[in-house]
């Protein structure tokens, strides 16, 4: 559960289409809504994209971001997925200075992280860890002292554990496939 | 057979049952051009700068509920467009822009009259695309009125690069659907929201309804009738829902907000229930939240869910396109009278009669608009500018009919006034239209007179000439110690000349006297015509609710002056 605090998880499906990202962060920007990580990748659907946006703010913020979303027309699916059971994950490669007396101590520290070393080099090493924002954190607050000289990190990736999809409130859908929609000869200006 | 993308664009706007396109052509636009002249049935209206061609696009729309069309070169010509885009955007109009753009090879290299105007527009179209093939230009001008026309209107603008328009050939297909996954605007609403706000509704004891544009998108106005007349709820009509309710019905109570009448404000203020029909709650309407309808419940029907509780929290939403919501409604709401609270209402009008205008020799603002609603029956389209004289419009003429007064609402652009009314009388030839210009706006848009003149368009232009920046200077003397500085306009042409040298007659009216033979002139002049009307400068807009205040600071029209 992340939905407590100021921090809300949002999950977006999204078309493939050039611009679409522009078209999500000018919104965020235009409404001054926060985003505090974002990542977008494809999806198991051709064509569709995944986001996961962590929002910062309060219920007020995080309704009118989720609706004002799903307003985009390239955006075919929102769901604030704060209140749900998630599995979320970032990861984070964080390179670190090392001598020979130091690397055997950043061995044993990484260790119960489940990081792994991914390039060692003369003076430095690069640590891959995955996990929650706060066992990052965690483990670059360990690394710290011995001379951190890089810390890339991904944005926050999310899904609704067992069966469920990120669950779109319903009152916000209505399946609709642009038939039977009143067109332009059918307007009449009528009287009362 | 093989077309260009310029005569796949054409046929599509024929499918989409285009009349009429208002636009001013440039290089990169110009093999639509090419095109279009080959298409007579494509009527194209030649403005004078872009901003035109947008508000006059929107001006049809708003008069007709049809999609407005307007189209402009890459470059200034689509930057020139943004204000009347971003004015549609805001009123929620069904909008079309159409603008060349570099060839592909040229974009991204700061080419000549190279803007990125899907950029520049992001945030002031419902959606804009650039469209990079020939094959996806009849499925985006398709998607393109589908977006535009349904659920929430508004405009959107299609870029298109010269080499698409014209560098290849593709085969006219015209798509039998729209794919838009992610688009799915609501239709009837669900059942429990509509019988949860039926039963506040039976339940109110001082309901009253607020009516937006929303009824007027939607054509819902005979079921707004008969939901207040069934339940007798008074009815306050938004500045954009002016039209949707007949004014002068018993149960028309005025319009809400910073100049609305004061019995209207009042009434929300003592409401138990808000019945809010397609509005937003926009701040010109609610001032300070905080004492907004303080004891009011609120039933909020609209078509964008991201309206609910944006402003106002809703105790009861219900999602849904407003007619065929009220539909639904309408056999679960009960009869019923309100005797006490519909004569409450008559009181606080007894009361506060916002709309009488003082006894005076000098000629008036208000009266003359007082005067066109008589002579006119309240039939005519107005279309007005920003400031004084759109309040007064909105105050003093009885509109009638549905779609017959069109303001720049949300966005509040001066200069809306003359390209607006020229779009409405393209679109509505049946009916009268008076443009209601300040001195101020009218000289930002008095360039189409031309075209006003070259298409014979008949819109009577009157001016309500106080020589001055209205309603800034209503700010000024009100909030700033009456230092009416950069609000005086002391090099005003005389607009009779220029009507002159436009070839079309000019009246100019400096007395009382001459009001209603002069309106009556102009209407039995056919073809443009504009009216001077030299009317008294220090004249303020009453009742007025300062900005992010709330009822209780209303400013109502100074005692003295007030004649019952
Ligand atoms: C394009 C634009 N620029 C500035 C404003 C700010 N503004 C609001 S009302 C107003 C005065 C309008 O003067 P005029 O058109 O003469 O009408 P009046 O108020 O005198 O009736 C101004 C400058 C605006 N609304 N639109």
């Amino acid at each position: 559960m992340n939905g407590n605090g100021n921090h809300h998880t949002i999950i977006a499906l999204v078309q493939d289409k050039p611009g679409v990202l522009t078209r999500v962060a000018g919104l965020f920007r235009r409404r001054g809504f926060n985003i505090s990580s974002l990542a977008v990748g494809n999806s198991e659907q051709p064509g569709l994209s995944r986001m996961t946006f962590v929002v910062d703010g309060d219920q007020y913020t995080v309704d009118q971001a989720t609706k004002q979303l799903d307003k985009l027309i390239d955006v075919v699916k929102v769901a604030n997925i704060s209140d749900e059971e998630i599995v979320s994950r970032e990861l984070a490669l964080i390179k670190v200075k090392v001598t020979p007396a130091t690397r055997g101590e950043i061995l044993e520290m990484v260790h119960p992280f489940r990081a792994e070393i991914v390039d060692v080099g003369a003076q430095s090493m690069v640590i891959e860890v995955t996990g929650s924002g706060d066992k990052i954190q965690a483990l670059y607050g360990l690394l710290e002292p011995f001379g951190v000289l890089e810390l890339m990190r991904t944005g926050r990736v999310a899904m609704v554990r067992g069966q469920a999809e990120g669950r779109v409130s319903d009152d916000l859908i209505i399946n609709y496939h642009g038939d039977g929609l009143k067109v332009n000869e059918a307007y009449e200006v009528g009287s009362y | 057979m093989e077309l260009t993308g310029a005569e796949i664009v054409c046929e599509s706007l024929l499918k989409e049952g285009v009349e009429v396109i208002f636009g001013l052509p440039g290089g990169a636009v110009l093999p639509f051009y090419g095109a279009l002249s080959g298409y007579p049935q494509l009527r194209h209206i030649l403005v004078r700068h872009e901003q035109a061609a947008a508000m006059a696009a929107d001006g049809y729309a708003r008069a007709t509920g049809k999609v407005g069309v307007c189209t402009a070169t890459s470059g200034p010509g689509a930057t020139n467009l943004a204000t009347g885009i971003a004015g549609a955007m805001m009123d929620s109009v069904p909008m079309v822009a159409i603008t060349g753009q570099v060839p592909r090879p040229a974009i991204g290299r700061d080419s000549f009259q190279e803007t990125d105007i899907t950029g520049i527009t992001l945030p002031i179209t419902k959606h804009n695309m650039l469209v990079l093939n020939v094959e996806d230009v009849a499925p985006a001008v398709k998607e393109a009125f589908h977006i535009a026309r349904t659920g929430r209107p508004g405009p959107v603008l299609l870029d298109i690069p010269k080499d698409v328009l014209v560098g290849e050939r593709w085969p006219f297909i015209w798509p039998d659907k729209v794919n838009l996954p992610g688009y799915n605007p609501p239709g009837e609403a669900d059942a429990v929201q509509v019988s949860q706000a039926c039963e506040l509704i039976n339940q109110a004891q001082r309901p009253v309804i607020l009516a937006g544009h929303g009824i007027l998108i939607s054509h819902a106005y005979a079921e707004l009738k008969e939901l207040a007349e069934k339940a007798q709820i008074p009815v306050i009509t938004t500045l954009l829902g002016i039209g949707s309710f007949p004014t002068g019905h018993l149960l028309h109570a005025g319009m809400p907000g910073m100049h609305g009448m004061a019995y209207a404000s009042l009434a929300i203020d003592n409401a138990d229930l808000l019945i809010s029909l397609g509005m937003r709650f926009d701040d010109r309407v609610t001032g300070r939240l905080s004492d907004f309808a303080p004891n009011a419940k609120v039933v909020h029907v609209d078509v964008d869910p991201s309206e609910f509780h944006k402003n106002v929290r809703a105790t009861v939403p219900v999602l849904g396109e407003l007619k065929q919501v009220l539909g639904q409604m309408l056999p679960q709401v009960e009869r019923k009278t309100h005797l006490d609270w519909l004569q409450h209402i008559d009181t606080l009008r007894a009361e506060h009669p916002s709309l009488h205008i003082r006894q005076t020799d000098e000629l008036l603002p208000q009266y003359v608009l007082r005067q066109l609603s008589d002579i006119t029956e309240g039939n005519a389209i107005i279309v007005t500018g920003v400031g004084q004289h759109q309040m007064w419009a909105a105050q003093h003429y009885a509109y009638k009919e549905p779609n017959t007064l069109l303001t720049s609402g949300g966005l509040g652009a001066m200069g809306f006034e003359v390209p607006a009314a020229l779009g409405a009388k393209v679109g509505r030839p049946d009916k009268a239209v008076w443009s209601i210009a300040g001195d101020g706006g009218f000289q930002m848009t008095m360039c189409d007179l031309a075209t006003a003149v070259e298409n014979n368009i008949d819109v009577k232009f009157a001016i309500l000439n106080n020589g001055t920046l209205g309603m800034v200077r209503q700010w000024q003397d009100f909030f700033y110690d009456k230092d009416y500085f950069a609000t005086v306009y002391s090099g005003n042409p005389d607009f009779i000349k220029l009507a002159e040298a436009y070839g079309i007659p000019g009246i100019r009216v400096t007395d009382k006297t001459q009001v209603a033979t002069s309106i009556r002139q102009a209407m039995a002049t056919p073809g443009p015509v504009v009216l001077d009307f030299i009317v008294k400068q220090d004249e303020q807009v009453y009742p007025m609710i300062p900005a992010g205040e709330s009822v209780n600071e209303m400013m109502e029209e100074p005692i003295p002056q007030r004649v019952m």
